[in-house]
Formats: structure tokens, sequence, C-alpha cells
């Protein structure tokens, strides 16, 4: 910077540059690299600009609010002396309740991690703690290959396979089912939570269990008291990315959740979540009518969520980088 | 336990435990890697009956229960092609600057990559909605009211559109996978160019980049892998249910081996006469997008092995 200054203010600078091109040469390098990088800020911007765009009418727009206000998306509606929480766009009195597709969307993420995260970050223990670094070579790249099977696939496999499997084991009510999706899930969960776990175990500073050790406690005990504990944010942060992954997934739930808006808490029955009604009905929809700003409404709510589990992830990152760093 | 062991400090003690910590986390690998296995098996069993040449290289016929997928596989190849194009240099030139140009601290670095951090969490069907509602309805709509005289010709799905939101979202793959290889290479080598005089620009792309290339290989070929395997984001924005045609512009429909599982499995009249070509299909992605990434696994671990006597 002082010097381009200098080079500026006196020609004896000039004479002095050994360098072959021009400056300006590398000043317009330097501009486009930078003005690339800006692209994915602007994308950002781009993506939350656009969906919020077809999203707000809901708040404000007459033609949206002839068929569904905002309250009327989250409170039940009356009928016949019960309460209700209907998903029904396309009956003669379009029903837009948002109450069951977030329901579901939360029910199928709880299976998920409910089995993803004790197995995954009971295998990163394997891999940083126990495995020899052979083994380990071959293990962690191995577990994270289940991150190249395409979600289409893995649905594909709940749908055809899984979901005889669980249904002869469980006798569920419904062949596709929230079990049936959660589990397809996990498939697309797992490698993630493995992944960040397994890099934060081994992010420990080895002067840890060295310390641990020297006070006398066994290895499980320097796992289990400092080692683990000192992960713990990592370990969390890759259970929020899993989180958003299976919350945001589409493709496995589409094809195996069997796509019923139920309200109800039975995972034997079938379910529909946020990400598959916008895959299955924004096909159909006239773009511009109340149907379609509720679409778009869904995937903004979508966005917000997963921004927000994004952004807590960063911190608890951050965070623990630094207080791993600065007591080394 | 713990009285016991704090009554004899001094006895390291492999108790059952111990034991179970050891196996049943060895267990959980284990069960991860079976859930992998048995996709794998049960795809490649189910498919591999229905792989022929006339499979690979045929149209759908009779309502898509007979005949192949070849325009889905050519249409599955140009979208990720395309997508490459744009999302590789791009990728590059993002983790470039993060990694060799942005000063230590700076502002504007940090919002890339908290941009860059979102943008992989993303999830893939707002990025179809995104595309539908940019690419499609505004930028396609723009192009042709300036140069088509508002007649319909790029604000309709098409596999240029498609691609580029792929291409969005494959951004985060390629930075990422770039960076971690930009920051292996030795500062020495940066210090030696710079030293000899050569500009910072020239340091990059002479000594910087090619020392990276295994790196940034990696990461192109896992966004391939990504971007081919994806369904969401290209629904509304390019992919059709059946063409027997292939597409012959930018503008132009596409089918897609995803997209052609989804629709099959989901809106077929009679899916166990489909059922074949479903696996099938599914047989051909998952060679394609698992190889790849299996590739991708090897080259990065050969080129971490390669740059690390120099450090």
């Amino acid at each position: 910077m002082s010097d381009a200054a200098s080079s500026k203010s006196s020609g004896a600078a000039r004479t002095l540059d050994l360098r072959r091109r021009p400056r300006r040469f590398e000043r317009i390098a330097e501009a486009a690299i930078v003005a690339v990088a800006l692209l994915s800020i602007v994308s950002v911007a781009l993506i939350l600009v656009f969906v919020g765009k077809e999203a707000l009418p809901v708040l404000y727009s007459s033609v949206v609010h002839e068929e569904v206000t905002p309250l009327a998306m989250i409170l039940p509606r009356e009928i016949n002396g019960h309460a209700a929480y209907l998903w029904q766009p396309v009956s003669e009195i379009p029903k837009y309740n948002i109450v069951p597709l977030f329901l579901g969307s939360l029910k199928v993420t709880v299976v998920a991690l409910l089995f993803a995260v004790p197995t995954s970050v009971a295998a990163a223990v394997y891999c940083a703690e126990y495995a020899s670094s052979r083994m380990r070579e071959f293990l962690k790249p191995a577990i994270e290959l289940m991150a190249g099977v395409p979600s289409v696939v893995a649905g594909f496999f709940a749908l055809v396979v899984l979901a005889s499997w669980i249904q002869r084991a469980f006798g569920t009510e419904h062949r596709l089912n929230a079990m049936v999706a959660g589990l397809g899930l996990a498939f697309a969960t797992c490698p993630v939570i493995f992944s960040v776990s397994e890099d934060a175990l081994r992010a420990v500073p080895q002067s840890y269990r060295t310390a641990a050790l020297a006070l006398g406690s066994t290895p499980t005990q320097a796992l289990l008291r400092v080692i683990l504990p000192a992960a713990l944010p990592g370990i969390g942060a890759g259970v929020m990315l899993g989180f958003g992954r299976a919350i945001g997934e589409t493709l496995i739930v589409v094809l195996a959740s069997g796509n019923a808006a139920l309200v109800d808490l039975n995972l034997g029955h079938s379910t529909r979540t946020v990400t598959a009604t916008i895959a299955q009905e924004l096909g159909e929809v006239v773009v511009g009518s109340a149907h379609y700003h509720v679409l778009f409404a869904l995937g903004a709510l979508l966005f917000l969520v997963t921004f927000v589990v994004n952004v807590i992830t960063e911190r608890a990152l951050h965070r623990s980088r630094q207080s791993l760093s600065g007591s080394k | 336990m713990s009285d016991a062991t704090s009554s004899t400090p001094f006895v390291r003690r492999d108790g059952i435990f111990d034991r179970i910590l050891v196996v049943g986390s060895a267990g959980a690998c284990v069960a991860l890697l079976g859930m992998l296995a048995m996709v794998l098996l049960d795809i490649v069993i189910g498919g591999s009956g229905r792989i022929s040449l006339e499979f690979l290289t045929a149209a759908p016929s009779n309502g898509m229960t007979e005949g192949g997928i070849f325009p889905a596989i050519v249409g599955t190849a140009l979208l990720t092609f395309l997508m490459t194009i744009a999302a590789v240099p791009a990728g590059v030139a993002t983790a470039v600057y993060l990694n060799e140009y942005a000063p230590t601290n700076s502002t504007l670095a940090r919002v890339v990559r908290v941009s860059i951090a979102n943008l992989a969490g993303v999830p893939s069907i707002v990025f179809g909605l995104f595309g539908l509602g940019f690419f499609v309805s505004t930028l396609g709509r723009a192009i042709d009211v300036t140069l088509f005289s508002g007649e319909l010709t790029f604000a309709r799905p098409s596999l240029l559109w498609a691609a580029l939101t792929l291409s969005v979202l494959t951004l985060p793959v390629v930075v990422v996978a770039t960076e971690e290889a930009l920051r292996a290479v030795p500062r020495e080598l940066r210090d030696a160019s710079l030293a000899l005089g050569a500009t910072r620009f020239e340091t990059v792309v002479r000594i910087v980049l090619p020392e990276a290339l295994g790196g940034i290989l990696t990461g192109a070929i896992l966004a391939v892998s990504r971007g081919a395997g994806e369904v969401a984001p290209i629904m509304f924005t390019g992919a059709a249910y059946f063409l027997p045609q292939l597409p012959s512009h930018l503008n132009d429909a596409f089918m897609n081996l995803g997209y052609h599982v989804y629709v099959l499995a989901t809106q077929s009249p009679d899916v166990e006469k489909t059922k074949p070509i479903l696996y099938g299909t599914a047989l051909v992605l998952l060679m394609l997008t698992f190889l790849l990434n299996v590739v991708a696994v090897i080259l990065r671990s050969r080129t971490r092995g390669k740059l690390k006597p120099a450090l």
C-alpha cells in the first residue's frame, strides 16, 4: 500500500520498480478477484431478496388475504365444534395452516437426530480416540462417503426397502411414515455430524490428555471428563449443522414420509414436511396466486430457520477454536 | 466407579466400562459403514440387471415403463458441465481472494466467509425457489423484454437457469476445498517468488495455483458430484418430466437422472412396472456421484501426502 503511494508521489521510486508488468494490470486483476469474491455475498443477498419478495405478499397483499391471512396460517380453524389445523390448499375452501407442516418437519428431524447424534458422535470418538492412524485414514473418508450418495437415491432406498423393513418390524399403520423418513434422513445427517465431531475431538490439544493422564485418570476418564467436554462446542456445532441439514432436506422426505399433513405425534403415521410441500406443490400453482405466495413464505421461513442455525453454529465453532487455541 | 478409582488413583484399570466404550464406539462406525454398504448393495443388486447398452442409449418409451434413460444422462452431463464452468472459476477466485489477497482481519473477508457458510447451509429447495424467483422470473423476463421484444424465450425453466442455480449451491464446495489447498502451499514458495520480483498476481497464477491444483481438482469433482445428485434446486428451474429430444439450446428444458428417479417414484401410474427402470436409473446416478466422490477422496489423500514433505 505504502509502496503504491510512494511511487505516485515521486518519480525516483518508479525507476526503482523492477516489476515487469505495469501496475495497472495488477490492480485490474486484484479488482476482478475481489469482485468475484463479492458474488457470494451478492448470492446470499439475492436469495434473501427474491425469496422474500415472493413471500412478503402473504403479509400485505389483498389477493392473498382473500384466501388466507397470516393469523389463519398458524391458528386452528373451528370445524364441527373442534379446532383443527388443516393444510388443504386445493380444496374448495383452500386452507393454508402451516402448523402441520412444521410439526412434520420437526418430527422427522427429531427422529433423524435421535438416531444420528449418538451413532455419529460415538463413531467420531472411535475414529479420533481409539482407532490406529491407519484405521482412521480408512474410516474417516469411508464414513464421509455417505455424503456422496445423492439424497434422491437415499430416499428411493427408504421408499422401497427401509419402509418395508420398518413396517414388518413395528407393524406401523402407514407404510410410509415419519419413522421411515426420519431414518432415511439420518443417512444424510450422519456424515455431517460425524465429520464435524471428529474434527472437534482431534482439535483438542494433546496436552489436555497428557495432563489428565499424568494426574492419574484412566484413558476413559480422560476421554469422558476432559476431552469430550473440551470438544463439546464443536460437537454441538456438528449437531446444529445436522439439524439444519435434516430440516432442509427435501428428496428423502418427499419420497419416504407419505406426505399426509396430519397433526399428531405418532411416528407410525404418514407425515408431510415443509420442504416436501414446496417440492410437490410449487410446480402446479398459478404464479402470483395465494398458494404461490404461501409456498414462498414457507421457503422464507425455512431459510430463516437454517440461517439462525448457521449463525449459532459459526459462533460456537469460532468460540471453541479460540478457547482451545488460547489455552494451548 | 469414581469411588473406586479415586481411592486407587495409581492403578490404570481397563474395566468393563472402558471396554464397553471401545466396543460401542467401534460398533457405531460399523453401523454407519453398514448403512452405506446396505444402500450401495441394494441399488447395485437391484439395478445391475437393468443396465444394458439399450438402457443407456435409448429414450424412454411406452409411458416411461420401457426404453432407456439416454436423455436423462445427457441432460445431467450438460447441466453439471455448465454448472462447473460457472462455479469453479468463481469458487477458485473467491478462495484466492480469501487466502492470498485479503488482509488479515479484513471485514470484507469475514463477510465473504460468513456468506459462504450460509450458502452451504441454505436448504436445496430454497435454492429452487430462488432460481425460479430470480433467474427464471426476473432475469429471464428482463432478457426477454430487452432482447426478444417480450417474446417468451428465457423467462422459462431451462438448462441455463438450472445450471446457474446449481452453481450458486456448489460454490461453497469449491471455495472450501480450494482454500484448504491454498493453505497447504508453503509460505516459502510465495516469499521466494515475490523476492525474485514476481508480482502478487504472477505468484498466484504461476506458483500458488499450480501447487494447489490437486486440491482445486478435488473441489471441482466434489462440486460435480454434488450438482449431479441434486434434484430440489432444478425441479422448478429447468428439469422436465419427459423430453424425447435432447436439449439443443441453453434455454431448453432437459431431463435429469435424479429428477427422473423422483418423478418415476412419485408419479408413475404403475410402480411395479417402473421399478426396474427406477433401480437402473438410481444405479447410474449413484455410480456417477459416488465414483466421483471416491476419486476425490483418493486425490485428496494423495495431494495431502505430496505436500507434507515440503512443509
